[in-house]
């Protein structure tokens, strides 16, 4: 039980997009297009650079970029820091773009969520309600 | 980590003293986390996903291949069964258990909820590259 931290899940979502990777990969690391659709940030699509993604829950999260592969790779860091252990997140989102012949399949994994996970997001739950609608249609979708 | 502040911070800090004080909620662990120490352990996982992929098994079978005693299959089997992940039914002398793979709902909850976030998230990136120049 001691070593459970080294146990891991990932989400994976993967969508098919009819729009090229170069379109898309801009949507993906420049700032004023980040913030058009995930969050407020201060991105810059270089390895080593860090940066905050804000939430309009009020949340920061720490990131710190990891792999950019223009038009194919991007990967950063996702963490968030709280006291409570159980709380805290740290994990690292990748983003992969495949072209294909009607334009990208795009694929989200985020890894690091740990069994004990409370929160697989960080932060306060406010904010997120939106998503728990559309949540039933994904669980639909699954099965 | 701490250059900026989230505005949050007192509030989050204000959430987890709540929940620090209310130590009975602590002492009374929910299903959630029964579950979650439940598979934490690999012997235990490893036989829970056994039962998953190859159905019922007697306790004998199970030791087989378990690579420890029997008593300590039993063991863990006790505790499977008491996070509701398994079942088991006696059968003569023989005690067969099976899994319950709908005792994992609650667990696949917050990965669920964090798939939903980003699927909400890339219909807002569709949207904007629509509105993106080519």
């Amino acid at each position: 039980m001691s070593e459970q931290a080294t146990e891991t899940r990932s989400v994976v979502v993967e969508r098919e997009i009819p729009h090229p990777p170069a379109k898309i990969w801009r949507a993906l690391t420049q700032p004023h297009l980040i913030e058009a659709w995930l969050m407020t940030n201060d991105f810059a699509p270089v390895v080593g650079h860090r940066f905050n993604l804000r939430g309009d829950w009020g949340g920061t999260l720490d990131c710190e970029v990891l792999a950019v592969e223009p038009n194919r790779t991007l990967s950063y860091t996702w963490n968030f820091a709280h006291d409570d252990e159980t709380y805290n997140l740290k994990s690292v989102v990748t983003f992969t773009l495949t072209a294909t012949r009607t334009g990208t399949h795009l694929r989200m994994e985020q890894s690091g969520f740990r069994p004990n996970q409370k929160q697989a997001y960080g932060g306060a739950k406010s904010g997120w309600q939106q998503f728990f609608a559309k949540l039933e249609q994904v669980l639909a979708r699954t099965d | 980590m701490h250059r900026d502040l989230p505005l949050d911070l007192s509030i989050t800090r204000k959430l987890y003293v709540k929940i620090n004080s209310q130590w009975v909620i602590n002492q009374v662990p929910n299903a959630h986390d029964v579950l979650f120490r439940t598979l934490a352990d690999p012997t235990r996982r490893a036989l829970f996903e056994r039962l998953c992929r190859e159905g019922e098994q007697t306790v004998a079978a199970l030791t087989a291949q378990a690579g420890v005693s029997q008593p300590a299959v039993s063991k863990h089997l006790g505790l499977l069964r008491e996070a509701g992940l398994v079942r088991h039914r006696h059968d003569g002398r023989q005690t067969h258990y099976r899994a319950q793979p709908d005792a994992l709902a609650p667990l696949i909850d917050w990965t669920g909820q964090m798939a939903g976030f980003w699927q909400s998230r890339f219909d807002r990136l569709e949207d904007l590259l629509k509105r993106m120049d080519q």
